[in-house]
């Protein structure tokens, strides 16, 4: 964290407007909430702004927003002050935020960040083309697949110095990229020696409703051991308290809490 | 109602309390910043940690913590809370650690120093050294107006002044931005607060980060002399301190008074400190050949002698202005009716006629009453100029819920939302058919922009019979209230300094009426040529200019006079510090002048005077008390009759900061009143 400013006048456009999509969708968001209350929205239209207006909020942005809002600006410069996900400044065309935290640093953060030193230039630094600009954030939720950076909008895992490099000039040259792992697996499952959810029956469709049928053959299987049970202990007429006996502890088990508690 | 052990004793509190204030009535102290009686609840300093028996087994904050949270013993014993525990003191002694890690030492240069709370309690829960080897954080200054100077690396984000300027002030002025260590507070793009409280931030700031800007490096607190007196900037007659230092009032705070202005005052009562001393008249002058020369007093006195000996009794006439006490205009009174003349009129008076009743002008209701309101209706007045403290009390009555507010008059941001009924006067003569609003105490608040115009008396009448079909009027409640704006015209009206049997008012010693006219610091007031003016005053404003003969007075930080505020409660000022060079009090002058003209009026001193003075009107004995007045006077006011015109109805003030000599004569008011103008230059940074 440091201190976070308005970006300096000359950068700050003259004038913010939604456009009519987002005006709209604006006013839905503000139609949620009881009147009088209606500056509970704040959040999500600076948001809003902030995706419009190439992923950093102007002046005239908070400025208008509180106006729509009926707030006065100070408290909305307040929260766009607070959250570090408001940039108050711009952040090139794609905006890279390095996870900095534990697992990620683990797995060489440091490495990707050296990149972005080199590739972007300084940290909160727009780098000349106007194409890039980082931030080391703190952790984004993706430790599987440790060390990531989040551009714009999307994840990119699974990174070392070669993939993360290459990706930064495919971005830069406008090619199109691979968005999640850059190693190819899928999602977060384990990398290598995959040793689990091999079964080909899991992704074939043949395991659908499996577990009423097996749940269905075990209660089959139950009857007809009760059966001769009952059969071999004794004549036909006393079997009847036998099934309530066994349906207590059944329901019993369904519901430890209660049965437990008293 | 609650039990709880506190220290050992036991207290029996409501259940609304907090341990905070439980702890206060069972006598025990609580170290406190961010908790103030006055604002909401914020929990962020953590310096009133107490141990809590039948609560969470941590430290707990006991401004925020209510009693009812706690839960008794296992055989029913109240809870116990100790606010002196080793536990206690450790939390609150780490608590104190952390502030004064980023905390600067510079109290031998902080104006707050001396009556700092970070200080005194950093005696109690302090260390002589820091563990911290860091370095401290630093913060930029924000400029955020010409009264408040900031420091801003000695906060301690208490957030006292943000919650100030939202809830009591009603502007949403200041903020914090940034968070944690990086919090600032500031106000949007360091623009100047817009209040007129904002002065009040200064008191509620516990550390020397908002400082008064013009008392900047002025005087250190026990270097001063402190008198208690009463605000006279407007009709609210805020109870105030006046800090003096030899010849010199330094600075002017607030004082708790509950039923008047709370423990706020307005930036006008606060700052006009600078007026005081500037511009002051310390001398008589005479004019001789158009020009005014120093002089005597026995000269003075000579040159008025001439002129009245010669003047018909009929053509001498005096009127009052805004800032005169009750003994100077009863003296005046009494030295034009010996000399024959019923010409006294009070400045600003309007239509207001005290015959009628004393309801008929006092704000009835009494300044504590409007949170007992259910229904305001405002007619001629922004009470956010002529009263901001009372403006105050109309936005925290607002804020509790359910009140009804009506406007009828310049529509104005008055920090509260309210009904705005149009300007045109027809409204509150339409308002007499209105059936009986369904309320339960309505207040109708009567403003100088209905009664000070030509037709003031009979929008007033208009007004009462509002009020008597409206119900404002009823058993147990009056809520007719007029609010004043002259801190001396309820003590006028209650002696009667109105035109006598036969008198000229005002108006018409100004067309020409009078040969010789005393004007006791009326400055408000076109004299035309021809007339002889005697102004008796304290600053050489509009009044001085165009006299003929000019007695220097006292200003009420210098004289111990009465003033009876809008609600017609009497209230005494004290001397703080005495009347620069000649100048005289103003009671004093009078009786020597009476003597020279052969009529000596029958007092040697203050306390004759007064003696006199409550003989003749026994509730101004009773200071600092509201006689009620008798509602009967709303129905005489109502039998008045006579033609409406058609002119809306309006605010009479223009510029809040510069309504009375005192106020024109000081630079700091000069400099807020630009900026309020919007003219403010920026040239001089």
């Amino acid at each position: 964290m440091s201190v976070r400013r308005l970006a300096p006048d000359p950068v700050q456009p003259k004038s913010f407007a939604f456009t009519k999509e987002n005006a709209a969708w604006a006013k839905t968001v503000i139609s949620k909430f009881p009147p009088g209350r209606q500056a509970s929205a704040v959040i999500a239209l600076l948001w809003r702004a902030q995706e419009q207006h190439d992923y950093w909020l102007p002046k005239a942005a908070i400025e208008t927003v509180g106006e729509m809002l009926e707030m006065p600006t100070i408290r909305v410069l307040e929260i766009a002050t607070f959250y570090s996900m408001f940039n108050l400044a711009p952040v090139g065309q794609h905006f890279v935020q390095v996870c900095g935290t534990t697992p990620c640093r683990l797995r060489g953060a440091e490495k990707i960040i050296g990149i972005c030193r080199k590739e972007i230039g300084e940290e909160r630094h727009v780098s000349d083309d106007g194409a890039f600009a980082w931030l080391e954030v703190e952790c984004l939720g993706a430790c599987c697949n440790a060390p990531m950076v989040q551009i714009n909008n999307d994840f990119y895992e699974d990174l070392d110095e070669e993939n993360f490099t290459r990706l930064l000039s495919d971005l830069r040259a406008g090619k199109p990229v691979r968005k999640g792992s850059q190693t190819g697996r899928s999602a977060s499952e384990p990398a290598r020696d995959r040793k689990t959810l091999q079964d080909g029956a899991l992704y074939d469709g043949s395991a659908i409703g499996g577990w009423t049928k097996a749940f269905a053959d075990r209660v089959k299987r139950a009857e007809a051991a009760r059966k001769a049970a009952a059969e071999a202990a004794a004549p036909p007429p006393t079997a009847a308290p036998s099934p309530a006996a066994e349906a207590k502890p059944a329901r019993a088990s369904k519901t430890p809490g209660n049965g437990s508690a008293k | 109602m609650t039990k709880l052990i506190i220290d050992g004793v036991e207290v029996d509190v409501p259940p609304t309390y907090t341990v905070l204030q439980a702890c206060e009535a069972a006598g025990a102290e609580v170290p406190r910043f961010c908790f103030h009686e006055r604002l909401s609840v914020a929990g962020n300093c953590r310096m009133c940690l107490v141990e809590v028996k039948g609560g969470p087994p941590k430290p707990q904050a006991s401004c925020a913590i209510g009693v009812r949270d706690l839960r008794p013993g296992p055989n029913g014993e109240p809870p116990v809370v100790s606010t002196t525990s080793p536990m206690v003191k450790k939390a609150r002694e780490g608590v104190m650690e952390f502030l004064l890690i980023n905390h600067p030492l510079d109290c031998p240069i902080c104006d707050q120093g001396g009556e700092c709370d970070l200080q005194d309690q950093a005696m109690a829960y302090g260390v002589d050294n820091s563990r911290y080897s860091e370095n401290k954080r630093a913060v930029e200054d924000k400029y955020i107006g010409p009264l408040v100077k900031t420091t801003m690396t000695r906060c301690i984000h208490c957030t006292r002044c943000v919650r100030f300027t939202q809830e009591v002030a009603g502007v949403g002025d200041l903020g914090a931005i940034g968070r944690g260590e990086d919090m600032e507070i500031t106000t949007y793009l360091e623009a100047a607060m817009s209040s007129e409280l904002q002065g009040n931030v200064v008191d509620l700031c516990p550390v020397g980060a908002l400082t008064s800007k013009p008392y900047q490096n002025r005087s250190r607190p026990w270097e001063l002399t402190k008198t208690e007196s009463i605000d006279v900037m407007d009709a609210v007659g805020s109870s105030i301190r006046v800090d003096s230092r030899g010849k010199e009032v330094l600075r002017i705070l607030p004082r708790v008074n509950e039923a008047i202005n709370e423990e706020w005052i307005s930036d006008k009562t606060r700052h006009i400190a600078d007026g005081l001393k500037t511009q002051r008249l310390d001398r008589p002058y005479i004019r001789e050949n158009g020009k005014l020369r120093p002089a005597s007093w026995p000269e003075a006195f000579a040159a008025i002698k001439i002129r009245i000996d010669v003047a018909s009794p009929k053509r001498i006439g005096a009127i009052g202005g805004a800032l005169a006490g009750v003994e100077e205009l009863y003296a005046l009174k009494a030295l034009l009716n010996a000399l024959g003349s019923q010409n006294t009129d009070m400045q600003g008076r309007g239509g207001l006629d005290p015959s009628k009743g004393r309801a008929s002008y006092i704000f009835n209701t009494t300044i504590e009453g409007i949170e007992a309101a259910d229904a305001i209706m405002i007619v001629g007045s922004n009470p956010r100029r002529e009263a901001p403290i009372l403006n105050a009390r109309i936005r925290k009555r607002s804020l509790r819920g359910g009140l009804l507010a009506g406007v009828l008059g310049t529509k104005a941001d008055l920090t509260y939302g309210y009904n705005h009924l149009g300007t045109d006067p027809e409204t509150l003569v339409k308002l007499a058919d209105h059936a009986p609003a369904n309320k339960e105490k309505p207040m109708l608040i009567v403003g100088e922009g209905l009664f000070n115009r030509p037709d003031g008396a009979a929008l007033m009448a208009a007004a009462a019979r509002a009020a008597l079909s409206l119900g404002i009027v009823k058993e147990g409640w009056n809520g007719f209230s007029v609010l004043h704006t002259a801190a001396s015209m309820v003590g006028a009206l209650d002696i009667g300094f109105v035109p006598g049997e036969g008198g000229l008012d005002a108006a018409a010693m100004l067309q020409g009426g009078v040969d010789v006219l005393f004007n006791l610091g009326a400055d408000e007031i076109d004299v035309p040529a021809g007339a002889f003016v005697i102004y008796q005053g304290t600053h050489g404003d509009r009044g001085a200019e165009r006299a003929d003969v000019i007695l220097p007075g006292a200003a009420y930080t210098e004289k111990s006079a009465t003033y009876v505020n809008t609600e017609g409660r009497p209230q005494l000022t004290n001397r703080a510090v005495f009347p620069p060079g000649e100048a005289k009090e103003d009671w004093a002058i009078l009786r020597a002048l009476s003597d020279v003209l052969g009529r000596a009026l029958p007092f040697d001193n203050l306390a004759q005077l007064r003696r006199a003075l409550y003989a003749a009107y026994p509730h101004l004995a009773a200071i600092d008390a509201v006689e009620p007045a008798d509602p009967a006077a709303i129905a005489t006011l109502a039998t008045g009759k006579d033609t409406i015109g058609k002119a809306p109805i309006t605010e009479t003030i223009a510029d809040f900061y510069l309504t009375n000599p005192i106020a024109r004569a000081s630079a700091v008011m000069a400099e807020c009143s630009s900026l309020a103008r919007g003219t403010f230059a920026m040239a001089a940074e």
